[in-house]
């Protein structure tokens, strides 16, 4: 299903929750509709699903205005953060309302249909129960049979994953990944997360503030943010930024410091020397062992988190707050001197409004 | 602050029969004077049943709780002298911060003076003080919840101070702020600190020593680098880190171990332990997962079913016999085919090796180079 919105927005009162925005949907695939909290996500899905009507523009669906129907007459399965079933209901009956309500199945085929999404989803053993009786990880696996046996051509998720413990999310994120990849449905999928962006693959369009600020295939959105606003919005830990001005192929920090980059000529505006430029360093790309060539940022150790994977220095740097994203559990003292390391090829540049200048190479743009 | 000990058990149930009756499967545990620690696991591993155990919420069925080897067993939470901080804030709204900072000093007859400068402190350290004289009401969440660690802190004679989830309400850009206040603040008072957290950066983060738990049981106790590096058993390989530690069945044959159908000779260090085992399994991190070339010692031949690129690097799925096994590569190298087969090292100084009980048997290991015998 093609999914178009054409000069959408919403304004609730004199408050503005989505600027006008032109979106075309890659059909079959999922899209992910990455942002913080209040960024626009639930407003923009409510649009999609019909559940009310944008102030201005036309949402189409396979080139036919479906503007201002009723969600009831589109054909949309939708999945929450809190866990919605039918209480009252055994496990089997939830799966089974979307395909009695359609019509058309006998008992044989329904009874096929929930007993084959309900193994997808691991809830087999449990059909037979009523949703109180599961934990919060079964009970959102029951909504999410449900809203799959509704074989709906859009389907939206609005974090659905948030109310987990992270095991189950990784379980569960896993397991909807593999589902989407079928292709049958089009999947849009709300996160507050970067990582659960760069995970589920697929195309990502990222809100900030009621804007769509970029639309493109995941990897290619993350390697190649339009503007800083984007690059924050998808880095976790956040992106490095540091202000400076371009001196020939150079770029002067505030501090004096200099960031040796190859700026070609030509990516730099005449006013990047007056008006100055930010260079944007992901955690990732920052290391504490130097390789020839690599910029060196001298500091002090903030505190290290670890994430179980990688552990994300917090440095308080000459520069100005740094993180630095290492893989695997390092152990440093609070407090302590550290150093890191950046390789030239591997940094951003970003002119005085925070459209992006200069990118680095990324695998899939070879 | 006292030392705890804890010999104990708990079971909800009058008459618990088989391990799963136990809230609380038998345990011996010691938390020492100053130390930061973290209770970490699943909903319903017994992580919240322990905390309440040692606060004296709830009493064991069977065992002891001693602080400085007094028998604490039957005191009340008062008597132990604990102080806690909960999910969501507790606050009295009509007072102004620094009242509600003193309260408990003055509840204890604590001397104004005192209470004046150890509030000044607690106020500074949680960078309260320019709020001190504001009424709690219309503080935001996050101010509200520090005013309540900042209550759990603010006594010097507390024997622990509990912390059970804390850091929920904190908006997550605040979170890893609010995790170098509270590892700051333990290194400059030296209270006993235990904090119960289902999140492993919060658990990792914070404690000197985390107490992994699954099921009623405490399954491994370590630093964050021995949880990471060394899994005593198998959960705590799966739980810590994002994927988790790839298990492969394996088994001892004729001199090597065999994975997937494919044989690995190694070095003979670890040779008696593993024959002993017999069937077992090798552990090794997505981290520690490396491409080579074809043959090369210690490496296997998998089927690659899915390459994302997460932005720092390549997430790799393959097949390797029934396994699934995860790898992170190099984002600087070039990605390999969805079902080309390629070839990845298992065996070195990363991987672990998990009998039928699920308990680590070795770890690290020397693949034998080609040519080193015969």
């Amino acid at each position: 299903m093609q999914l178009t919105l054409a000069g959408v927005a919403k304004r609730v009162g004199a408050a503005m929750h989505l600027y006008p925005l032109d979106f075309a949907l890659q059909s079959r695939a999922v899209t992910v509709l990455l942002g913080a909290t209040q960024a626009g996500k639930t407003t923009l899905m409510r649009l999609m699903a019909g559940l009310d009507a944008p102030s201005q523009g036309r949402v189409l669906v396979d080139g036919h205005d479906v503007t201002g129907w009723p969600v009831r007459e589109r054909n949309v399965a939708m999945v929450y953060q809190q866990f919605i079933n039918y209480p009252s209901m055994r496990v089997f009956d939830n799966i089974a309302s979307p395909l009695k309500l359609r019509g058309g199945l006998d008992r044989a085929a329904i009874d096929r249909r929930v007993r084959e999404l309900a193994a997808k989803l691991h809830i087999d053993p449990f059909l037979d129960r009523l949703p109180a009786e599961l934990s919060g990880g079964q009970q959102q696996r029951v909504a999410l049979a449900r809203a799959l046996a509704k074989e709906a051509p859009l389907m939206l998720l609005d974090e659905p994953l948030v109310n987990l413990d992270y095991k189950l999310r990784e379980e569960l994120r896993e397991e909807l990944s593999a589902l989407f990849a079928s292709g049958d449905s089009t999947v849009v999928y709300a996160t507050t997360e970067p990582t659960e962006a760069l995970l589920l693959g697929g195309y990502t369009a990222v809100l900030d503030a009621g804007e769509l600020l970029q639309y493109g295939p995941t990897a290619e959105v993350f390697h190649r943010p339009r503007s800083i606003r984007v690059a924050r919005a998808f880095s976790d830990p956040p992106i490095n930024l540091l202000a400076g001005h371009a001196v020939a192929s150079e770029i002067q920090l505030t501090d004096g410091a200099r960031l040796t980059v190859s700026l070609p000529t030509d990516a730099i505006p005449a006013d990047a020397t007056e008006a100055g430029v930010t260079a944007g360093i992901r955690a990732g790309a920052l290391r504490v062992h130097s390789q020839p060539g690599d910029v060196a940022l001298a500091g002090r150790v903030e505190l290290a988190e670890i994430s179980g994977s990688d552990t994300f220095v917090h440095v308080a740097a000459t520069v100005g707050p740094l993180v630095a994203q290492l893989t695997g559990v390092h152990d440093f003292q609070l407090g302590a001197p550290i150093t890191l390391y950046a390789d030239p090829a591997r940094i951003y540049v970003f002119d005085s409004r925070g459209a992006l200048l200069i990118a680095p190479d990324f695998p899939g743009a070879r | 602050m006292a030392r705890i000990d804890l010999d104990l058990a708990h079971s909800y149930l009058s008459d618990p029969k088989q391990d799963s009756d136990y809230a609380l499967l038998p345990l011996q545990m010691s938390f020492v004077d100053g130390g930061a620690y973290a209770l970490l696991g699943p909903s319903g591993c017994g992580k919240t049943t322990l905390l309440n155990i040692i606060s004296g919420l709830v009493r064991p069925s069977q065992g002891a709780v001693r602080f400085d080897g007094a028998d604490m067993t039957a005191r009340s939470p008062q008597e132990r002298n604990i102080a806690q901080v909960f999910q969501f804030p507790v606050v009295y709204d009509t007072m102004t911060v620094a009242d509600n900072l003193a309260f408990p000093l003055r509840n204890r007859g604590v001397a104004p003076d005192r209470i004046k400068t150890r509030v000044g402190r607690i106020a500074e350290m949680l960078e309260l003080s320019g709020q001190l004289n504001q009424r709690a009401a219309h503080l935001a969440a996050d101010a509200k919840q520090k005013i309540s660690l900042g209550r759990g802190l603010v006594r010097e004679d507390v024997s622990a101070v509990l912390f059970d989830e804390p850091l929920t309400v904190i908006d997550p850009h605040l979170k890893w702020q609010l995790r170098r206040k509270l590892k700051e603040i333990h290194h400059e008072l030296k209270l006993t600190l235990i904090y119960v957290t289902h999140d492993q950066v919060e658990a990792l983060t914070f404690a000197d020593q985390v107490v992994v738990m699954t099921r009623g049981q405490a399954v491994q106790i370590g630093t964050a680098a021995e949880l990471f590096e060394r899994p005593r058993h198998r959960f705590v390989g799966h739980f810590i880190g994002s994927p988790g530690m790839n298990f492969i069945p394996a088994r001892w044959r004729e001199g090597a171990i065999e994975v997937a159908g494919h044989r690995l000779p190694i070095a003979p260090a670890l040779a008696e332990r593993l024959s002993a085992a017999g069937e077992f399994m090798l552990g090794i991190r997505p981290e520690y997962v490396t491409q080579t070339e074809a043959g090369a010692s210690g490496a296997l031949p998998v089927e690659v079913s899915q390459v994302q690129d997460i932005g720092t690097y390549w997430l790799l799925a393959a097949r390797a016999g029934e396994t699934v096994l995860r790898a992170r590569l190099n984002l600087a190298s070039a990605a390999p085919d969805v079902g080309a087969t390629v070839w990845l090292k298992v065996l070195g100084p990363h991987s672990c090796f998990y009998g039928g009980d699920q308990q680590l048997i070795a770890a690290g290991v020397e693949p034998e180079q080609p040519g080193a015998s015969a």
